[in-house]
């Protein structure tokens, strides 16, 4: 067998008689382009070719395909080629490939990019009004669920209540605990550092108390569980939704909404303004440290500061936005599980539309409720 | 069987393959005749398709040898034998990222240099070849039926125009009417193409229609190899049950 393909040309008299030679495959494929690309202009010019296969030791679809082309060219100049010699082994192949790429794809032409813009532009407003009606529409579907577990107290799924606050709030504690001391001991430290060139040193204890207790230890808490256990409830019901697990709840007759998604809800509305206290004590403990080992300000003298500094409003103020926090979380996490379709990308897709949308949502709700408090004076 | 060494596509001597203290392959020897389609049946669970992962080297060989046109063969990532072999994955893997044509071009692209028209081309052709027309190239899987993912998978597995072709039940979860159309389309590609056909399927239709011999995995055996003609006069009970069951009478039937 010859290892490298050849394509010999003969040109006599206007005719030209085109002999490719070796193995025709796949793997020689530079080889071949540059062979059939030299004799490109002979075959557009001559007046008869002759195509002589006897010399070819293997052929494949790619070997075949460079081929036809060489033949169709010279069929577009109006000389058909003649094809000769063709080993009974490749003529299946050859008489295949001659089928081949006839017609080209339709060329689908591209809309005018105004057109797209607007296009994008009802397609996100349909979007959002979509998102809106799923939103309402879960949360009348839970208020139905809740009314139903105040009417018959025993069809609350207790055992599921209780797993989900297991894991969504015990063990969530070991890491709402370090991130809000870690950031209660930032925000305290660079309020002495700066209050410092004023001498108002002491101020900082204000700060951190009023900061924390209002604003930031719900904010804070709210958004990590937003990441953890929100992304987590998306990816549960989406998989749930992809195996049809949820299809089957509902012909047994039964309410996704009651056996699924309620006692992960009230998991979350538990839960949450718990994780809320702890983290704000411990982000108020987190400064106290700092007080201590970086402003020079002993535990009593801080403790004493933060009772002045504090009433028990701020810490109302914050803990009264846990639950509405955490049913935005809830509901945005299980009506994004829900929305999953059959396919794996769309789970991921869901998952991280979730997370993104219930961090926004709760940032607004946070914004909305200052606007509240403001306005009743608290 | 002993056979002339040129003839053998895929020779499987001896294979052990087991995973913890079961053992799933026990001994097996089984040889693939060039050019021919060979039907795998074994009861679900029994080591099909471990065999065939075996063999593409998917899954780790406790002993014996495997001989692919000759040559003994290491592990999947021995990039020399991915020009040797297609490979059709029961759902198709056609990776989801990639609209058809690319699919169909990825194995090009990665292995060979040259054009992009040519790619293009060589992308539609094999398109057309499997049935499906060249405005389906700008789709994506996802927006594939499955006989059409089915298809395209099979244009990829053949991107690079090799000898040998594995196909791990071509026919399962399509209606009998594509299924059929599968079978014909392998018949004639394999015709056209002179490959040789390495198939586990559970399709009977399949087995009297495209396969020329087929070969009965039991207890991590080769228990029977042959025509359907003769697998249907084998004495071996599972073999007995498998092709004189209920579902199987009408075939049988068709076949005397």
């Amino acid at each position: 067998m010859n290892s490298e393909p050849l394509l010999l040309a003969t040109p006599s008299g206007g005719k030209l008689e085109l002999r490719p030679e070796g193995p025709w495959i796949a793997a020689n494929v530079a080889t071949l382009e540059t062979l059939s690309r030299s004799v490109v202009a002979e075959v557009s010019q001559s007046r008869a070719v002759t195509l002589d296969m006897s010399g070819i030791s293997a052929l494949d679809t790619l070997g075949a395909w460079v081929l036809e082309k060489l033949s169709r060219q010279a069929a577009s100049s109006g000389r058909p080629a003649d094809i000769v010699g063709v080993a009974d082994h490749f003529s299946g192949l050859l008489e295949e490939v001659r089928q081949v790429n006839r017609h080209a794809p339709a060329q689908v032409a591209a809309p005018s990019p105004i057109l797209l813009r607007l296009d994008d532009l009802g397609k996100a407003t349909i979007g959002a009004r979509e998102d809106i009606t799923i939103f309402l529409r879960m949360l009348g579907a839970l208020f139905m669920a809740v009314l139903g577990v105040v009417r018959r107290p025993r069809s609350l799924r207790l055992t599921s209540l209780v797993y989900q606050l297991n894991r969504i709030g015990l063990q969530a504690i070991p890491i709402v605990v370090l991130i809000t001391f870690l950031i209660g001991a930032i925000i305290a430290q660079q309020g002495f550092f700066h209050f410092r060139r004023f001498g108002a040193e002491s101020y900082t204890v204000d700060m951190v108390g009023i900061l924390v207790l209002r604003e930031l230890g719900v904010l804070i808490v709210a958004i990590m569980v937003a990441g953890r256990s929100g992304s987590a409830y998306t990816a549960e019901l989406g998989s749930m939704k992809m195996r049809e697990e949820i299809d089957a709840l509902s012909t047994m007759g039964l309410d996704p909404v009651d056996v699924l998604i309620l006692p992960r809800v009230a998991a979350l509305v538990i839960a949450l303004p718990i994780l809320t206290f702890i983290g704000s004590i411990a982000a108020l403990y987190g400064g106290g440290l700092v007080a201590q080992f970086y402003g020079d300000m002993g535990p009593a003298i801080y403790i004493a500061r933060l009772h002045d500094a504090i009433s028990v409003t701020h810490f109302e103020v914050g803990i009264l936005k846990a639950p509405f926090m955490a049913l935005v979380i809830g509901i945005v996490a299980c009506s994004e599980g829900l929305r999953v379709k059959g396919s794996a990308e769309s789970l991921g897709r869901q998952t991280t539309t979730s997370v993104v949308k219930s961090i926004f949502l709760v940032i607004v709700l946070d914004g909305l409720f200052a606007i509240f408090f403001a306005s009743i004076g608290m | 069987m002993p056979e002339p060494h040129a003839e053998v596509a895929i020779g499987v001597r001896d294979l052990v393959v087991g995973f913890g203290r079961q053992i799933v392959l026990d001994h097996l020897s089984l040889d693939v005749r060039r050019g021919e389609i060979l039907g795998l049946v074994g009861a679900s669970g029994g080591g099909k398709s471990v065999l065939m992962r075996t063999i593409i080297g998917l899954i780790p060989r406790r002993s014996g040898t495997i001989e692919i046109m000759g040559q003994p063969i290491g592990g999947a990532h021995d990039r020399s034998t991915a020009t040797t072999w297609g490979i059709l994955f029961q759902q198709g893997a056609l990776f989801s990222s990639l609209t058809v044509r690319q699919n169909v071009q990825f194995p090009l692209r990665e292995n060979l240099t040259l054009s992009l028209d040519l790619m293009d081309e060589i992308a539609i052709a094999k398109l057309e070849m499997v049935g499906l027309r060249p405005e389906d190239g700008d789709k994506y899987p996802a927006e594939l039926s499955g006989g059409m993912t089915k298809r395209v998978a099979l244009a990829r597995a053949l991107a690079l125009d090799p000898p040998i072709l594995f196909l791990d039940e071509p026919t399962s979860g399509l209606d009998p009417i594509a299924a059929g159309d599968f079978d014909a389309l392998i018949r004639t590609l394999q015709k056209t193409l002179g490959l040789t056909v390495f198939m586990v399927t559970h399709d009977l239709a399949s087995l009297t229609t495209v396969c020329d011999r087929v070969a009965a995995l039991a207890d991590g055996k080769i228990v029977a190899i042959g025509p359907m003609r003769e697998l249907l006069q084998s004495e071996h009970p599972w073999v007995r049950a498998y092709f004189h069951g209920k579902r199987s009478q009408m075939l049988q039937h068709e076949m005397r």
